[in-house]
C-alpha cells in the first residue's frame, strides 16, 4: 500500500483531481504551492505544533473503555478527539488551514458546514487570527444545529443559509464553491473535509493525521503493539484519513462506516456501499447519484454524515481494498449513542456514533486477542435536540 | 463535412459584427419547449445556440441558471432529451452551430463515448463542459474529436499566461473567455478588466474568442464585438424565457435576440 498519493495532478489511482471551473484554477495552483512551502517551513509547524497543544489541548487521550470492551469480545480504545476545543476532529485542519491563510494574506474566510462543528471551528480560529468569516450552511441544518447556528455568531462569523437543492451540506457547498468563484481574489476557503478538488483533499488528510499518528504511538506505549483494526465514521471522511493514513502501510484493518440512514433500500448516505463513481465538488469519487449523472439527495440523522459524496482517498482505498466501508442505520446510531453514554459516561456525537455502532456489531467476529482503536470524533452534546426528537422527549 | 462553426464565424466577421450566441437550458421552462425557443433565437438573429445539459449542483452558475435547470431535471429532462431536441433541429434545417454547455457528471454517467457518439449522431457540433479544464479532459477531448466535435474551454480573468496556453493548445472551435471573476448571472456594467484579459488571450491563440458572463443588454454586445468574435448571453436571455407567458415565450426570445443584437431598433421606454 503506497502512502506516496495523490500523483502530482492530484489523483488517487483514477480518483480525485481538479474538476473546477478556469477560474478557480490559477487559485488551486497558488495553494498548492503555499501549502508545499509551509509544510517545508519549520517555523509553520513550531506554529502549529504550539496552537495545537495549547489552544486545542492534543494530544488528545486514549481512552480504554473498559464496559464497551467486555459487550464486544476485545479490548476497544477510544480516540478523544470529542475532548478538542470546541468538540471534534475538525479544528485539526482548520487552524493549519487557518495558518495557511494567513500567511497567504488572505483576509476573507468562508467555509461550508454541515452539522455546524466546522463552521464553528473556523468560526473559533478566524476569531483567533482576526479574520473576516463567512460560513455557508444548508437551512435544513440551520434548523437541526441551532446551537451551532448561535455559537457561530457568538464568534462573530456570518451564516448563510443556503435554500437550494436539498438544503443541506452538498448545496452550502455548492454556494460556498460560488462565493470562491466570485472572491477567489482575496478568499481563503477552508473546506471541512477531505473533499473537493486537489488539494484539499490531501492537505486535509495530512493536518488530520495528527490523529493516527498520536493513536499509532499511544497504542503503542500502553499496548507494545498496534492496533489490529482501525474504525471511524465516513461522510466526507477526514476523521477516517486522520486515523487511518499514518496506519496506511501497517497490519491493521481499517473500516470505514457511513450512514445506512433508514437503511440501502431506502434514504441514506452511504456513498461507497451504494453509489457510483462520478464527478462533484470538484473530485472525481463515489458518489450518489441517478442513472443520468444527477445527485441524489443523501439523508442521514446526523448532519454531519449527510453528504452525497466522498474523499477521494477513500474511492481509492476501496478500490485498492486497502479500507473496507461498512454502513449503519439511523436507529444503530442512536442506540450506540445511549449505549457508549451508559457503558463509559461519554456522550459521543451522532457522527463518530456510527463508528460504535459499527464495533458493537463486531461482536461474535473478533478474537479477544483484535485490538481495536475507534475514533471518536466529536462529542454529543450539539446532537441532544436531534436525540430528543427522534426519543419523543420533549426539552 | 463543413465546419459549422468556422463557417459562422467567416460570415460574422465578413460582416462586421461578433456573433449572438444565447444560451438556453435544455428542456425548459416545458420539457418539449427547447426546439421551439432555439429556432425562435435563430430566427431572431442568434448565430449559434449554447444549449445547457441540466445539472443537479451547476457550481458555476447562479440563481437563474440554477433554478432552469432544477425545474428541467423535475420536468424529467436528462441526456436524451438534449440530443433528441438537437436532433430534431437538424431535421427541421437548422444549420446554425449547436453546442452542448454542461458539467462533466451527466457526461460520466452516460459513458463518455456513448455521448460522445450520441452527440454527433444528434448534429452537436462541441462542448462546453463548466467543470472539465484541459488538464482532466483527455477522456473526453480525445474521442470528439475523433468524431468531429470541438471542445470549447473556459478562461477567466484570473488565468494565468500559462493557463491560456494550455488551454490554447487544447481548444478548438473558439474559446470562451468569461467576462468577470465570477459565476454566470446578468450584471450592469462589461467588466473594466476585460480589454487586458481579451488581449492577453488574443496574443497567445489564433481562435476565435467569445465574452459571455454578465452580458444582457445590446451596448454589451457592441462593446464585446470590439474586443472579440462573439458573445453569449445567458442568464438574461433566461430570464426573459422566465418572464413570458407559455404561449409567448418564441416571441420574447425572438424580440430579444432582435433587440440585443442590434437588428432592431431599441424598443422606446
Amino acid at each position: 500500500m503506497t502512502t506516496t498519493l495523490p500523483d502530482e495532478r492530484g489523483h488517487f489511482g483514477e480518483f480525485g483531481g481538479q474538476y473546477v471551473p478556469e477560474t478557480l484554477m490559477p487559485a488551486l495552483i497558488e495553494l498548492e504551492a503555499a501549502y508545499h512551502a509551509a509544510m517545508e517551513d519549520p517555523e509553520f509547524h513550531r506554529e502549529l505544533d504550539a496552537l495545537l497543544k495549547d489552544y486545542v489541548g492534543r494530544p488528545s487521550p486514549l481512552t480504554y473503555a473498559e464496559r464497551l470492551s467486555a459487550e464486544v469480545g476485545c479490548k476497544v480504545y477510544l480516540k478523544r478527539e470529542d475532548l478538542n476545543h470546541t468538540g471534534a476532529h475538525k479544528i485539526n485542519a482548520v487552524l493549519a488551514q487557518g495558518l495557511l491563510a494567513r500567511r497567504m494574506g488572505k483576509k476573507r474566510i468562508i467555509a461550508e458546514t454541515g452539522a455546524g462543528q466546522h463552521g464553528v471551528a473556523t468560526a473559533t480560529v478566524c476569531a483567533l487570527f482576526g479574520l473576516d468569516c463567512i460560513v455557508y450552511m444548508g437551512a435544513e441544518d440551520v434548523r437541526r444545529q441551532a446551537i451551532n447556528v448561535l455559537k457561530m455568531k457568538v464568534l462573530g462569523a456570518e451564516v448563510r443559509t443556503v435554500q437550494s437543492g436539498s438544503r443541506t451540506l452538498k448545496d452550502a457547498t455548492n454556494e460556498a464553491i460560488r462565493d470562491w468563484v466570485t472572491n477567489v481574489r482575496d478568499t481563503y476557503y477552508i473546506i471541512g473535509s477531505v473533499v473537493g478538488p486537489h488539494p484539499y483533499p490531501a492537505m486535509v488528510r495530512d493536518f488530520q493525521s495528527i490523529i493516527g499518528i498520536e493513536a499509532r504511538a499511544q497504542m503503542l506505549a500502553v499496548e507494545g503493539r498496534l492496533p489490529t483494526i482501525a474504525v471511524a465514521c465516513v461522510g466526507g471522511g477526514s476523521n477516517a484519513m486522520g486515523l487511518f493514513y499514518p496506519l496506511l502501510e501497517d497490519n491493521v484493518r481499517l473500516i470505514g462506516v457511513e450512514a445506512a440512514g433508514e437503511g440501502l433500500a431506502k434514504k441514506h448516505a452511504a456513498t461507497l456501499s451504494a453509489g457510483r463513481p462520478g464527478v462533484l465538488h470538484g473530485a472525481r469519487s463515489y458518489l450518489l447519484q441517478d442513472q443520468w449523472g444527477q445527485v441524489m439527495e443523501a439523508h442521514s440523522i446526523s448532519a454531519g454524515l449527510d453528504y452525497p459524496g466522498v474523499g477521494p482517498e477513500h474511492s481509492w482505498l476501496k478500490v485498492s481494498e486497502r479500507a473496507e466501508y461498512a454502513a449503519v442505520t439511523d436507529d444503530e446510531a442512536l442506540d450506540a449513542l445511549q449505549k457508549l453514554s451508559r457503558l463509559e459516561g461519554i456522550i459521543p456525537a451522532l457522527e463518530s456514533s456510527h463508528a460504535i455502532a459499527h464495533v458493537l456489531k463486531m461482536r461474535g467476529t473478533v478474537s479477544p486477542d483484535d485490538l481495536i482503536v475507534v475514533n471518536l470524533s466529536g462529542r454529543g452534546d450539539k446532537d441532544m435536540q436531534t436525540v430528543a426528537t427522534a426519543l419523543g422527549v420533549e426539552i | 463535412m463543413t465546419d459549422r462553426l468556422e463557417e459562422m464565424f467567416a460570415r460574422t466577421r465578413a460582416e462586421g459584427r461578433p456573433a449572438l450566441i444565447p444560451f438556453l437550458p435544455a428542456g425548459w421552462p416545458e420539457l418539449n419547449d427547447t426546439v421551439r425557443l432555439v429556432e425562435a433565437a435563430i430566427e431572431g438573429g442568434a448565430d449559434a445556440v449554447e444549449i445547457g445539459l441540466p445539472f443537479s449542483d451547476p457550481l458555476g452558475d447562479g440563481p437563474v441558471n440554477q433554478v432552469a435547470y432544477e425545474q428541467a431535471i423535475k420536468a424529467g429532462c436528462n441526456t436524451e432529451t438534449v440530443f433528441a431536441a438537437v436532433a430534431e433541429l437538424r431535421a427541421r434545417g437548422v444549420r446554425a452551430p449547436l453546442l452542448v454547455m454542461g458539467y462533466f457528471n451527466p457526461v460520466l454517467a452516460y459513458g463518455v463515448n456513448r455521448f460522445v457518439e450520441a452527440a454527433a449522431r444528434a448534429g452537436v457540433d462541441g462542448f462546453i463542459i463548466v467543470d472539465l479544464p484541459p488538464q482532466e479532459a483527455a477522456e473526453l477531448e480525445v474521442p470528439a474529436r475523433e468524431a468531429g466535435l470541438h471542445m470549447v474551454y473556459l478562461l477567466a480573468p484570473t488565468s494565468t499566461d500559462d493557463r491560456i496556453r494550455l488551454v490554447a493548445e487544447h481548444a478548438s472551435g473558439f474559446i470562451y473567455c468569461v467576462s468577470v471573476v465570477g459565476i454566470t448571472g446578468a450584471r450592469t456594467e462589461v467588466s473594466a478588466e476585460l480589454p487586458e484579459f481579451i488581449a492577453r488571450v488574443r496574443a497567445r491563440t489564433d481562435l476565435p474568442l467569445a465574452v459571455g458572463f454578465g452580458i444582457s443588454a445590446r451596448e454589451h454586445v457592441a462593446a464585446v464585438g470590439k474586443l472579440a468574435d462573439a458573445a453569449v448571453v445567458g442568464s438574461a436571455f433566461v430570464r426573459t424565457i422566465a418572464d413570458a407567458t407559455a404561449p409567448g415565450r418564441p416571441d420574447a426570445v425572438r424580440a430579444f435576440v432582435e433587440e440585443i443584437s442590434g437588428r432592431e431598433p431599441a424598443p422606446r421606454s
